[in-house]
């Protein structure tokens, strides 16, 4: 088989180096020292301007972690992580409050801009200066939070969406600015004894987004967050809050990127999503950290606890995902469907390639009457990665008439990959209706031939069988997103056929 | 110049040789039908000018209006007018058979120099190819051959060859799995697409196919040689006496 043969030694010789978001940006920035202690703490909660109470939480939650141990369970192996020998805290400099967009670094701007995420241009259509001729309304808009290292640098919109009442800031902000709403929902989905990770982001997490969208509003526009990983032996540790109120709705949207080092990098976040009663959030990540080179070497080790509550009745959250880039991959994005007739969803495409290895999934627990849940998951290995989908489905006693419906579909390029599915399901209501379907399949040699046959060269064959096998999941993201998905996943695949 | 010109040709798969120095030329517009019994290298013949990965060509030579044909990929010889309608054509999930068709075309053109076609000529295009195949509408928007009847994946191969325009149709087992009726549409789909710009190479075990599609000249394969040629009436000469002969011939 020397097509098999081939796709194997090219797969070799691949460098995932083609990775283009693996430029530095050179800019000073202020470091807190190495290590973690309560000093340093204190030191970010300082740094933060924080008021007591949030101090206070943080302390607690290392005090916890301090008796926790990492978990194991994962299908993932890396070498011991120190984690005295990681820096918890950087900000670029300077760092003081800015007021508009002029005062940020310009390197920060640039770095923005080469990844595609415009702030300026963004700014300009806030109408700060409308542009000549043209008609800022009919841009489809997107407020952007741009997260670099610890801090966030700029959020975008704010004016327009303060108008429609929707709260769209650093979550820094948020602690300073509305600690009612930020007092009573943080922690209240995952809590800070929640896990290994998810406690060790309470303690130190030093910015991420704020969302709140307030009774019977519908965000005006979609909101998205890019996190930016720059500095050297820093943990990234963002914390997002989104509380969608009574009947509201809200998009958000958030992209990821590192720069290209030999070593490897902790990022450890939580997400936390709360929807009242009839409210809709819908969450689309594109997570293209830096996975490692093609000797597996450096590379984003990604430990993400994201997990949302339907704590209103008919409420709905629905996570979407692209995974395409860290070494690790250690997520499971998670709905509680605490609320009579509340709906959870989970679509996903995760993409392997290198020695990449992700093991992720998600779990739906069903704890309110009539509750829904379907779950579509695409994992894709090439190269040596292995790919793993871990899945929860659980239905409480009082879940009357819960239903799930799971479907797990693996796509195998090459012979030296891996993908494993392993789904848990527990019904402890009888009336419970949970499917699970899953597939493995191959990009087979008949497969690429015929395409061939027809004029396709094998990468555009390729490109082809897996779009069409992560189509479905696709279709959920927002336009925007899924073109930029879509161009992800050929890139990904590069080179991934001989 | 001959259109295709098989010399010699010796191919191995692993450690086995299949077809043993198998010649044959095929000029512009005409039928070939290339006849035999199971095993004789009929479809190794066809998966080799195609392009197949998978077989060894340790002699001989192909040639396609004089190029070397051995020395492209799979691709190319698409582009340069090479077309494989497939005993088992396979199914892409996902992949609308309209998206599939006009990803397929555009490569082609591109590879030809030619601009991509636009989309509502393409669709004319389509339309107007698929009506004369009795090809539902809705046919074209499922995956490619995904829940298509065996006679539903072989119109969908017609419509391929209609569409791309090669100079050059090998049909391998078009009649395998195919009920007299599907048979009769499809056999009417490639006689349509006769042409002197066209010529034809029909891979068939039986000689029903070809009451359906009359040949201008006939081979008989056995044992990885072509062991007789004829014409027409050579298929209906060996309905009657089988293939035993040329077995122990070869």
């Amino acid at each position: 088989m020397p097509a098999v043969q081939e796709t194997v030694d090219r797969v070799r010789r691949i460098d995932v180096d083609q990775y283009r978001y693996g430029f530095e940006t050179l800019i000073e920035s202020e470091k807190a020292p190495k290590g973690l202690s309560e000093d340093i703490v204190r030191f970010i909660s300082e740094k933060k301007n924080e008021p007591a109470w949030m101090l206070e939480w943080r302390l607690e939650a290392y005090r916890r972690w301090l008796t926790m141990t990492e978990p194991t369970w994962a299908r993932v192996n890396y070498p011991k992580i120190d984690y005295q020998d990681l820096y918890y805290y950087a900000a670029p400099k300077p760092k003081k409050t800015l007021s508009s967009i002029d005062e940020i670094d310009p390197e920060i701007l640039k770095t923005y801009e080469k990844l595609g995420i415009p702030l300026r241009e963004v700014a300009i259509l806030e109408g700060v200066e409308p542009p000549p001729g043209g008609e800022p309304s009919e841009q489809r808009k997107i407020a952007v939070d741009a997260v670099f290292d610890s801090v966030s640098v700029a959020t975008t919109f704010q004016k327009e969406l303060k108008k429609a009442g929707v709260i769209f800031m650093p979550i820094s902000e948020a602690i300073r600015e509305h600690p009612e709403l930020v007092r009573k929902y943080l922690g209240s989905v995952v809590p800070t004894s929640d896990n290994f990770f998810a406690t060790l982001n309470s303690a130190v997490f030093s910015d991420g987004s704020f969302v709140y969208v307030p009774p019977g509003v519908r965000c005006p526009m979609e909101l998205s967050t890019y996190f930016r990983i720059n500095e050297r032996n820093t943990g990234q540790f963002e914390r997002t809050l989104i509380i969608a109120d009574k009947g509201s709705y809200v998009s958000y949207l958030e992209g990821c990127t590192a720069p290209q080092r030999d070593e490897n990098q902790l990022h450890a976040a939580v997400v936390e999503l709360v929807a009242l009663d009839d409210a809709e959030i819908k969450y689309s990540t594109v997570q293209n950290w830096y996975p490692g080179n093609s000797e597996g070497k450096g590379g984003i080790y990604n430990f993400v606890t994201k997990r949302g509550d339907c704590r209103g009745n008919h409420s709905k959250i629905s996570w979407t995902q692209v995974e395409t880039g860290s070494a690790i991959t250690w997520k499971y994005p998670s709905c509680i469907l605490r609320g009579d007739n509340s709906r959870g969803e989970f679509y996903s495409i995760a993409i392997s390639n290198g020695y990449q290895q992700v093991d992720s999934g998600t779990k739906m627990l069903h704890l309110g009457k009539n509750t829904s849940s379907r779950i579509i998951s695409k994992g894709i290995a090439a190269g040596k990665s292995q790919n793993t989908y871990r899945g929860l489905v659980t239905a409480h006693r009082k879940a009357t008439g819960a239903r799930n419906y799971t479907a797990c579909d693996s796509l195998l390029i090459g012979d030296k990959c891996g993908a494993h599915t392993v789904p848990y399901v527990e019904a402890k209501n009888s009336s419970a209706t949970f499917e699970h379907e899953a597939t493995t399949s191959k990009i087979s040699e008949d497969v690429l031939f015929y395409c061939t046959q027809r004029g396709l060269s094998q990468e555009e064959a390729v490109g082809l069988v897996v779009n069409g096998f992560v189509k479905d999941v696709l279709q959920q993201l927002p336009m925007e997103f899924a073109v930029e998905a879509q161009k992800l996943i050929s890139i990904s695949l590069e080179g991934s056929v001989g | 110049m001959a259109l295709l010109e098989v010399k010699d040709l010796q191919v191995r798969v692993e450690d086995r040789e299949i077809l043993h120095g198998l010649s044959l030329t095929v000029n512009d517009g005409e039928v070939h039908a290339i006849m035999g019994p199971n095993g004789s290298g009929k479809s190794t013949l066809s998966h080799v000018i195609a392009g197949k990965p998978g077989y060894e060509v340790t002699g001989g030579q192909i040639l396609f209006r004089g190029e070397d044909l051995l020395e492209m990929e799979p691709d190319e010889r698409a582009a340069k007018g090479v077309f494989l309608a497939f005993q088992y054509p396979v199914e892409i999930p996902g992949v609308t058979t309209m998206n599939f068709l006009r990803t397929a075309l555009n490569a082609q053109r591109k590879a030809r120099g030619e601009s991509e076609l636009l989309v509502p000529d393409f669709l004319k295009k389509v339309r107007s190819v698929a009506a004369g195949l009795n090809i539902p509408q809705d046919m074209l928007k499922r995956g490619v051959n995904v829940g298509f009847s065996g006679g539903e994946k072989k119109r969908n191969e017609i419509l391929q060859m209609a569409l791309f325009e090669p100079s050059l149709c090998i049909l391998d087992e078009m009649d395998s799995g195919l009920d007299i009726d599907a048979l009769r549409i499809a056999a009417d789909g490639v006689n349509a697409l006769r042409s002197p710009e066209r010529a034809m190479v029909v891979i068939t075990h039986y000689q029903r196919l070809l009451n359906y599609i009359v040949p201008d000249y006939v081979h008989v394969m056995a044992k990885g040689r072509v062991v007789k040629s004829g014409g027409k009436e050579l298929a209906l000469q060996l309905e009657e006496s089988g293939y035993a002969q040329f077995e122990d011939a070869a």
